[in-house]
């Protein structure tokens, strides 16, 4: 295979469930995991007579992330029906949008081994979530639940920028913390919140028409996005080398075989039959409105990120870790004003110890039994020298046990105060020098790694609370002398 | 006891003359005897009993509106609430409706006492009332000939005394027709008045429900309970509800009233022109100025009425898959089996037709061709209608081309059937209130029974109660609408 | 004739519609008739009119994000043709 003389062009269609608490066309809850069929209400199931009425929010969010992908809004929007029957498809149609989606040309910016590209945003439109079916234990029915019916999705067509997986993960990623960032979709892919498919082709290096797509639908994870566009890119390449011809059709990726595989026969074309829904009225969205949501925008990763190297001195990486979700940027901030300490110290602290205690209990930054306050407290007393940077360690798993406890009190009560009174560690450590006649001769006749000796013998006589900087300091006068 | 006006019936009610459940029990005792019309499809006489105790029981104290207690029906078109809905289909002759009507909920908030659901054309489609899985439904003023559609059963009923008045809905004439066929009052509010939310969909951007009664007085009374913004209704006006009743009175004088040329033309039977023509003086002698005009697009609202109606029923009736509820094939065979066999048996001929016409002209390649340039002919009719009501206050019409013809004169061609409409549909099409009135009674052919001869009233969005008081003028100066038909005294 | 038989059957399949074998010609006849009847649209020039589709000229209402709708499983499904374990059960969903 010529990898080489080939290029791959992918599109992602991405799904995102907006995290509305009510449906997009009734009052029914969103709430995942809900026993099947206790959340469709009568307008959910499709029963005769229902209307569709739509939800507030859902316009507001969509057109919030309108904004974040600076992109055109619709002054008026319409809805339409896309037809077809399916039984997790209660009322024979899909609500969803045709012509005049909600949000028009925009673009999102990603980051591929250092260099920036931009990718170009076709379009977002609002729909409506199909139920879902299960196949298993019904003595060969299907069983229909349809909780999930009538959540309202945005769906976010990119242009055919994309050039490799990489990229396309690259794109994924930024989309998905982005929706986070606006706080419109908590993009759960287990849960299916977050939904991507993929549109594949290849074409010889340098031809500029594309080349037949295939579509792979339902990629829930990072991981399975690049193997699947990989697959097939391959797939494809092989395909077409061998004399036979890309067919435009739907796969499904098998994550267990590592393969894409075609779905039911697309020869059952289907027509949807759009048009606009009589149910529905134009969405009118005026500037007022868009205003409003302007407004309460979120600062957006991207120039959160410049901000923190700028104003906290912060690196590339550090920047990017504590801006990967609003959730830690904002952990990030509280303890920096709060603890008035140094930014290095507390990125530090939230990139290491924080992050791997709440990585080993697998929790969020936002289930963090540490608050900021209480880390804040705790580096304050590191930047005022009361603790040293190896009991403040102890302290910290401590408040992880007691999050209703303070930096202060577990000093108290352990009685954990750094001692910088010089005149006790200058007692110690005429002792121990005392103590140790033949290790002041080894390190006076040049034997330099015996300081450590001292410096330990110190800490233990002193319970690890002497200032290190001090005892070094005395230690070398001492010694020396 | 049933020829009383609803006004006469509450005083009765409250003066203790007779009680509301003496009233049901009489009406229900009626629809007993005159099942042969087989106006109705379901009579529900133990919830009609209780709901009359307990509007007895409302009437005795201080909160019972003018309403309250008096017998009426609704088109089997409106959810109600643990009764059978059928829309006249068998797709829908196990559906228990779960809830209610938004219209359902209002008129039994008034207190109102609900007899049964109405015999009507499947799904509303059909102008005769011979497309119902229940059978044909017989005009009482003779019943060899069709009551109209699809408000068939609802129109009859009222006719015949066998119920009050009626709830009907209306797409393309199917208030206005069958009120017509059987010597009533029937309202088609402007689109938006009346919620549709509960009310089956037949074409959502043309359906309308509204009431059909003996009298534009009660038809008022019983629009003034039906009508409101309902925030379940997307396409609900938030419009305010005047008082439909205050208005009824206002004199007539300086009224303008236009007559379209296009519709006094060929194709008109000669009794309805005379009629009509009769009801022009009488209006004139109320003060009224006839004026001649001229509404051209009115032609082309067959086609395009028949183009939105079928695009939009053959989406809304997808829904009916035998998944969740309605009629289901025995023994699928496999998804498809399930949909194609429940669907060709659940529904009837003139059903399949449209959802099959209406299927083929969303298809790709045919939008343009046939639901764009429908739309777009929709514009121009409803202009035209704009036009013309900036020079006068009202239309006048015919409401039907002939008397109500016979028992499966029309069923062979559905074309023909289609032509019926002729007056009625553009008015769909426009959203615009429309009420038609009896203004005659007279044969349509050497040796035909005399029958009911409509005459139709349009005006502007929204003036209904101009409507209704232009009609009461005319009821107030004539009698047409207090006949009887025969044998039904 | 507008229509054949073959176009018949393939909108009754998108339809989703069972239409028996002796009743094809009879709807393809039909339909034709339909058809040529809304051809008679094409009389009528509608250049650089716009579409309507909705008779009033209103806009869409926004509802608040609010739950309204409690659980009524059972009261729906106790209309339900075929349900088990509060699913509905249909043939076999071959993806």
């Amino acid at each position: 295979m010529h990898a080489n003389q080939w290029e791959a062009v992918i599109g992602l269609e991405i799904h995102t469930q907006l995290a509305t608490k009510s449906k997009i066309f009734s009052g029914a809850p969103t709430a995942y995991g809900a026993e099947p069929n206790t959340q469709a209400c009568a307008v959910d199931l499709g029963l005769p007579g229902v209307l569709p009425v739509l939800n507030e929010d859902a316009v507001h969010k969509a057109v919030m992330f309108g904004m974040a992908i600076e992109a055109e809004i619709a002054h008026y929007s319409v809805f339409a029906r896309k037809n077809y029957f399916y039984p997790d498809l209660p009322k024979g149609y899909q609500i969803s949008q045709m012509d005049l989606p909600i949000v028009g040309i925009g673009h999102l910016d990603i980051d591929v081994d250092g260099e920036t590209k931009r990718i170009g945003i076709t379009r977002a439109h609002l729909e409506e979530d199909a139920g879902k079916s299960l196949h298993e234990n019904f003595h060969g029915l299907s069983g229909i639940d349809l909780n999930r019916a009538g959540t309202p999705l945005l769906e976010i067509v990119s242009e055919p920028d994309m050039r490799s997986a990489k990229e396309a993960v690259a794109y994924m990623r930024k989309l998905h913390e982005l929706v986070r960032y606006l706080g419109i979709c908590d993009g759960n892919m287990q849960e299916g919140s977050f939904r991507c498919d993929a549109n594949v082709s290849v074409r010889p290096k340098g031809q500029q028409a594309f080349g037949t797509r295939a579509e792979i639908k339902n990629i829930n994870s990072f991981k399975f996005v690049e193997k699947a566009i990989n697959h097939e890119i391959e797939r494809q390449i092989e395909l077409i080398e061998s004399g036979g011809n890309v067919v435009q059709e739907t796969r499904l990726y098998d994550s267990v075989k590592d393969e894409t595989r075609s779905m039911r026969s697309k020869e059952e074309a289907n027509d949807y039959r759009y048009f606009p829904d009589p149910d529905l009225l134009p969405v009118k969205i005026d500037d007022a409105f868009k205003a409003q949501i302007k407004a309460a925008l979120p600062e957006l990763p991207d120039a959160k990120k410049q901000r923190f190297k700028t104003d906290y001195q912060l690196d590339n990486e550090n920047a990017a870790i504590l801006t990967s979700s609003r959730a830690l940027a904002d952990y990030f901030e509280t303890v920096v004003k709060t603890s008035g300490g140094e930014t290095k110290l507390c990125a530090n602290w939230i990139t290491g110890d924080l992050s791997a205690a709440l990585n080993k209990a697998g929790l969020d930054i936002t289930e963090s039994p540490v608050s900021s306050a209480q880390l804040a407290g705790l580096l304050a007393r590191i930047s005022d020298s009361t603790i040293s940077g190896k009991i403040a360690k102890q302290i910290f798993e401590a408040l992880w046990q007691h999050p209703d406890s303070s930096a202060d009190n577990i000093i108290e009560a352990k009685g954990l105060k750094q001692i910088t009174d010089t005149g006790a560690i200058e007692a110690i450590i005429d002792k121990i020098i005392a103590d140790n006649p033949g290790q002041v001769e080894q390190y006076r006749s040049g034997k330099d790694k015996v300081f450590g000796f001292f410096v330990g013998q110190v800490m233990k006589e002193m319970q690890g609370k002497a200032n290190p900087a001090e005892v070094n300091k005395m230690l070398i006068t001492k010694l020396k002398a | 006891m049933h020829n009383k006006t609803i006004k006469e019936m509450a005083h009765g009610l409250r003066s203790g003359e007779f009680s509301s459940v003496e009233l049901t029990q009489h009406f229900l005792a009626r629809i007993k005897q005159y099942q042969h019309l087989n106006a109705y499809i379901t009579v529900t006489e133990d919830l009609a009993l209780q709901a009359a105790e307990a509007a007895d029981k409302r009437i005795a104290g201080t909160d019972a509106s003018v309403l309250t207690g008096i017998p009426i029906a609704q088109k089997d078109i409106f959810c109600t609430l643990g009764v059978k809905t059928s829309c006249g289909s068998k797709m829908l002759d196990n559906f228990i409706a779960p809830y209610n009507a938004t219209v359902v909920e209002k008129l039994n908030q008034a207190g109102a006492v609900m007899l049964g659901k109405l015999n009507m054309d499947e799904f509303a489609m059909g102008s005769s009332n011979e497309n119902s899985y229940y059978g044909v439904v017989k005009n009482p003023w003779n019943t060899n000939a069709v009551p109209g559609g699809s408000s068939g059963g609802s129109a009859a009923a009222v006719a015949a005394g066998l119920a009050v008045c009626a709830t009907g809905t209306d797409t393309g004439g199917s208030i206005r027709q069958p009120a017509a066929f059987c010597g009533i009052t029937g309202l088609k509010p402007t689109y938006g008045r009346v919620s549709r939310y509960g009310m089956v969909a037949y074409a959502s951007s043309l359906d309308q429900g509204g009431p059909m009664a003996r009298s534009a007085e009660d038809t008022a009374i019983l629009l003034q309970a039906m009508a409101g913004f309902d925030e379940k209704d997307s396409t609900s006006v938030d419009h305010p509800v005047p008082d439909y009743i205050a208005e009824l009175n206002t004199p007539l004088t300086g009224l303008k009233i236009g007559l379209p040329t296009e519709f006094f033309g060929e194709g008109l039977s000669h009794n309805i022109a005379v009629d009509l023509d009769n009801a022009m003086n009488e209006y004139r002698r109320l003060g009224a100025e006839i004026i001649d005009i001229s509404m051209p697009t009115l032609k082309l609202a067959i086609p395009a009425y028949y183009v939105i109606a079928s695009a939009e029923c053959s989406s809304n009736l997808s829904r009916f898959d035998g998944v969740r509820y309605g009629y289901r094939c025995e023994n699928p065979a496999d998804l498809t089996d399930l949909y194609t066999r429940s669907r060709g048996e659940g529904f009837g001929k003139e059903v399949k037709r449209r959802i099959l016409m209406g299927t083929y002209t969303l298809s790709a390649g045919y939008y343009d061709a046939y639901y764009l340039k429908a739309q777009k002919i929709r514009r121009l009719i409803s202009d035209d209608f704009k036009n013309a009501l900036s020079k006068v206050d009202v239309i006048m019409s015919p409401v039907t081309p002939t008397n109500a013809f016979g028992i499966d004169e029309k069923t062979v061609d559905p074309i023909q059937m289609y032509l019926e409409d002729i007056y009625t549909i553009a008015i769909n099409l426009a959203g615009l209130p429309a009420i038609s009135i009896p203004a005659g009674l007279s044969a349509d052919k050497e040796g035909a029974p005399a029958m009911p001869v409509g005459l139709q009233i349009i005006g502007n969005y929204f003036t209904e109660a101009r409507l209704l008081n232009i009609a009461h003028g005319y009821q107030q100066v004539s009698n047409w609408h207090q006949r009887i038909p025969n044998g039904f005294e | 004739m507008l229509l054949i038989t073959e176009d018949v059957k393939k909108i009754a399949y998108l339809a989703r519609l069972g239409i028996e074998n002796h009743d094809i010609d009879s709807y393809t006849k039909d339909l034709s008739g339909m058809l040529d009847l809304m051809t008679q649209m094409n009389e009528q020039d509608t250049q650089g009119v716009q579409p309507m589709a909705h008779p009033l000229d209103q806009i869409q209402r926004l509802r608040p994000d609010v739950v309204t709708e409690p659980d009524q499983r059972e009261h729906f499904q106790a209309i339900a043709p075929q349900v088990e374990v509060g699913l509905y059960l249909v043939p076999k969903v071959i993806e």
